[in-house]
C-alpha cells in the first residue's frame, strides 16, 4: 500500500495563497459606511456584493493552476509528465 | 382566510416534486439500492450539475431564505453576515473538502465520524463526533419544518392546536415516504425544481419590488428610520443599517465561525461525498457562490419588507407574531396570487430538499457509528441500509413532533446552539485531515472543554426583547467572558460569537493535552489511512495502482 514519498505528502502550491484574498472582506471597518452609494445601495452592502466575484476568481485561479494535468504547460520548460505535479506548476 | 389560487399552485408544484421523489429511485440506478453507498450517497457518482443543485439545495435552506431577511428586518446590518459567511466559505473549505472526499472514497467512509474512526482507530472519538452531528442536525430539520409552516400559515392554513399542524404533517409523511424509497437520489432530483423556482422568484423580487417601492435609496432610508426607533420592550434602537462599534467583532466572528462550521455538519459532508470526483467538487467550489449572490439579494428583502410596511403574522398555535413570516407576507401583499403561489412553493419545496438530506445524514451517522460499531458489528450492507432507512423515518417523525410539541422559538435557540456545538468537532475532523499531531484523547478532552464552556456561555446570554434570562442568542458581550470567575474584559460592551470563543478554548485544551499525552507516550491509536489516500482521484492518470480494489463502486 505504500507509495513513493514524492507524490504522497502535503502538496503545496503558491497559487493556494490566493485562497486567503477573500478573507480581506472580514475587515469590516474598511467598508462600514453609507457613502458612496451604488444604485441606492450603501457602500456597506454593495462592496460586500463585489466580493462575490473576487471569491469566485480566486478559487477558479487556484483550480486552474493546480490541476493534476495543467492544460497549459508551465512556461519555458518542456513540461515532462513528472514536472506537471501540483507542487511544481507555479 | 384560505388563499385558493396560491394554495392550488402550491399543491400542483408539491405534487410534481412528489412524483419526482418516487421516480428518483430509478434514476441512474446502481446494481442494488440495498447498499448504504447507493441509498445514502446516491452511488457516489453525481456529476458537476447534479452536485451544484444538490449542495446548493442542501446548504442554502428554506430556513436561511426565510430567517436571514427576518434578521435584517428585525436587527439591521448584523443579519447581512450571511453574505461574507458564504463568500469566505469556499476558499476556506476548498482544500480540506478535497482531502476528505479522497480519503472517504478510498476507504468507503460515509460519514465524518467514519473518517475519525479510521484516522484514530478510536470508536469513542467517532461516537462523540457522530452524536454531536445528530444533535446539531435535529433542530436544523425542525427549522425546515418551521419554514414550511410559515408558508402554509400565510396561505391561510393557520389553524389552532393540533389541527393547525395537520398540513405540515401530511407534507412530511410524503417526504418521509419518498426519502425512504429513493434515498439521496430524491432530494438530488427535486433540488432542480427547487432551485429553478427560487432563482426565478428572487430575481423577479429584487428587480420588481424596489422599482415598485421607490428604489433602493428610499428602501434603505425607510429602514434606517424604522430601525432607529426605540423598541417598546428594551427602549434601545432595534438596530441600524450599518455595524456599530459593539457588533463589528460579532459580525466577523459569526461569519467566520459559521463558515468553519458549515462543512462539519453531516448533511454538507453527505452532499460532498456523493460527488463523482475531485474535479466535480472543485468546479462546484467555483460555481456555488452564485447562490451566495442570491442569498445576499434575498437578505435585502428584509429591508424591502420594512419599506413595504409588512407586519409579521401571529402564529395561532403559539399566539405570538412570527417574524419568519415576513418574506411570505411580503410576497403575498406585493405579488398577484399566481406568482405568490409560485414563491410559496419555492420556499416550501426549498424546505423539503435539505430536510431530506439532513435526515439521510443523521440516519447514516446512526447506522455507521452507533448501530454498526456498537450494536451489530457484523451487519451486512443490506441490513445497514434497512437500518438507515428506518432511522431516517424516526428522525423526521422526531422533527415533526418537535415542531408540534415545542415552541418554534425553542428550535431556533437549539439551532443556534447547534452551530456552536458542531464547531467543536473541527479539531477531530478538519485538523485530522492534515495531521495526527493532536492526540486522540486530547481531542476528547478538548471537545468536552469547548462544549461545556460554549453551553455555559450560551446559558448566560439573556434576550432582553423576549424577556428571557438564558439562551437569548449567540452574541456574547466580552464583559461576560470569564475564566473561573476572572473577567477578562470588565465593562466592555463589544460582542463576539460564542461558537468562536468555545472553539478557541477547545483548541487550546487539545494542544496542551496533546503535549502532555505525547510526553507520557500514551498510545495515539492506529491510522488506517496512508498519506496518498488524501489525493486519490477517480479517473486520474495518477490514480495509484492497486487502489481500485479498495474503492466501492
Amino acid at each position: 500500500m505504500s507509495s513513493p514519498p514524492s507524490s504522497s505528502g502535503l502538496r503545496f502550491s503558491g497559487w493556494n495563497l490566493l485562497l486567503l484574498v477573500p478573507f480581506l472582506m472580514l475587515v469590516t471597518p474598511w467598508f462600514n459606511s453609507i457613502e458612496p452609494r451604488l444604485f441606492g445601495l450603501p457602500f456597506f452592502y454593495w462592496s460586500q456584493f463585489a466580493f462575490v466575484p473576487v471569491g469566485v476568481i480566486c478559487v477558479a485561479l487556484v483550480y486552474w493552476r493546480t490541476r493534476d494535468t495543467p492544460t497549459v504547460p508551465a512556461e519555458g520548460r518542456p513540461g515532462g509528465v513528472d514536472e506537471l505535479d501540483e507542487g511544481t506548476a507555479r | 382566510m384560505i388563499q385558493w389560487v396560491e394554495l392550488i399552485i402550491f399543491a400542483l408544484l408539491f405534487a410534481l416534486v412528489t412524483v419526482l421523489g418516487f421516480v428518483a429511485s430509478r434514476w441512474r440506478r446502481g446494481a442494488t439500492l440495498d447498499h448504504l453507498d447507493e441509498w445514502g450517497l446516491g452511488g457516489r457518482k453525481f456529476g458537476s450539475w447534479v452536485t451544484w443543485f444538490l449542495v446548493g439545495g442542501d446548504l442554502y435552506t428554506a430556513y436561511t431564505f426565510v430567517a436571514v431577511p427576518a434578521l435584517l428586518f428585525g436587527a439591521g446590518a448584523i443579519g447581512f453576515y450571511a453574505l461574507p459567511y458564504t463568500i469566505v466559505l469556499y476558499p476556506l473549505v476548498f482544500l480540506p473538502v478535497l482531502r476528505l472526499w479522497s480519503v472517504s472514497r478510498v476507504h468507503g467512509y460515509v460519514t465524518p465520524a467514519d473518517f475519525v474512526h479510521g484516522r484514530y482507530g478510536s470508536p469513542v472519538l467517532a461516537l462523540l463526533v457522530a452524536v454531536t452531528g445528530i444533535v446539531a442536525t435535529m433542530p436544523y430539520i425542525a427549522l425546515q419544518l418551521a419554514g414550511l409552516e410559515a408558508v402554509l400559515r400565510t396561505m391561510g392554513l393557520n389553524g389552532t392546536g393540533l389541527a393547525g399542524h395537520l398540513p405540515l404533517f401530511i407534507a412530511f409523511v410524503i417526504l418521509a415516504l419518498y426519502t425512504y424509497q429513493s434515498g439521496l437520489r430524491a432530494p438530488a432530483l427535486i433540488a432542480f425544481v427547487k432551485d429553478i423556482l427560487i432563482y426565478l422568484v428572487i430575481l423577479v423580487a429584487v428587480f420588481y419590488l424596489p422599482a415598485k417601492l421607490g428604489g433602493w435609496s428610499a428602501i434603505f432610508d425607510a429602514s434606517a428610520h424604522k430601525l432607529a426607533q426605540p423598541s417598546p420592550t428594551t427602549g434601545a434602537p432595534a438596530g441600524s443599517i450599518l455595524l456599530t462599534g459593539n457588533n463589528q467583532l460579532q459580525y466577523i466572528t459569526l461569519a467566520l465561525g459559521s463558515a468553519l462550521a458549515l462543512f462539519l455538519y453531516p448533511h454538507s459532508v453527505t452532499g460532498a461525498l456523493a460527488s463523482r470526483g475531485r474535479d466535480v467538487l472543485k468546479r462546484n467550489m467555483v460555481a456555488l457562490p452564485a447562490y451566495s449572490l442570491l442569498l445576499g439579494l434575498l437578505a435585502l428583502l428584509g429591508y424591502v419588507a420594512i419599506a413595504a410596511g409588512v407586519r409579521p403574522i401571529t402564529n395561532n398555535a403559539t399566539g405570538r407574531p412570527d417574524t419568519n413570516t415576513i418574506i411570505p407576507v411580503l410576497f403575498e401583499t406585493q405579488f398577484g396570487p399566481w406568482f405568490a403561489g409560485i414563491a410559496f412553493a419555492a420556499i416550501g419545496i426549498g424546505a423539503l430538499v435539505p430536510a431530506a438530506i439532513m435526515s439521510i445524514a443523521a440516519a447514516n451517522l446512526w447506522t455507521r457509528n452507533i448501530y454498526k460499531t456498537y450494536l451489530r458489528p457484523d451487519a451486512t450492507p443490506a441490513e445497514e441500509t434497512k437500518q438507515a432507512k428506518l432511522a431516517s423515518l424516526v428522525v423526521k417523525l422526531g422533527a415533526v413532533l418537535f415542531v408540534v410539541a415545542v415552541d418554534p422559538q425553542f428550535s431556533i435557540d437549539l439551532q443556534l446552539i447547534g452551530g456552536v456545538i458542531i464547531l467543536q468537532t473541527l479539531p477531530a475532523v478538519a485538523i485530522a485531515l492534515y495531521t495526527r499531531w493532536l492526540h486522540r484523547w486530547a481531542l476528547v478532552v478538548g471537545w468536552l472543554a469547548g462544549m461545556s464552556y460554549g453551553l455555559y456561555l450560551l446559558y448566560q446570554i439573556p434576550n432582553l426583547a423576549a424577556k428571557r434570562p438564558h439562551f437569548g442568542g449567540s452574541a456574547l458581550t466580552l464583559d461576560r467572558l470569564s475564566v473561573f470567575g476572572w473577567h477578562l474584559f470588565p465593562g466592555s460592551t463589544v460582542q463576539i460569537y460564542v461558537g468562536f470563543v468555545a472553539l478557541v478554548v477547545n483548541l487550546l485544551v487539545a494542544v496542551l493535552a496533546s503535549v502532555v499525552l505525547r510526553a507520557a507516550a500514551v498510545s495515539n491509536g492506529t491510522d488506517a489511512t496512508t498519506r496518498s489516500d488524501y489525493h486519490a482521484d477517480e479517473g486520474s492518470e495518477r490514480f495509484k495502482p492497486g487502489r481500485e480494489g479498495a474503492v466501492i463502486h
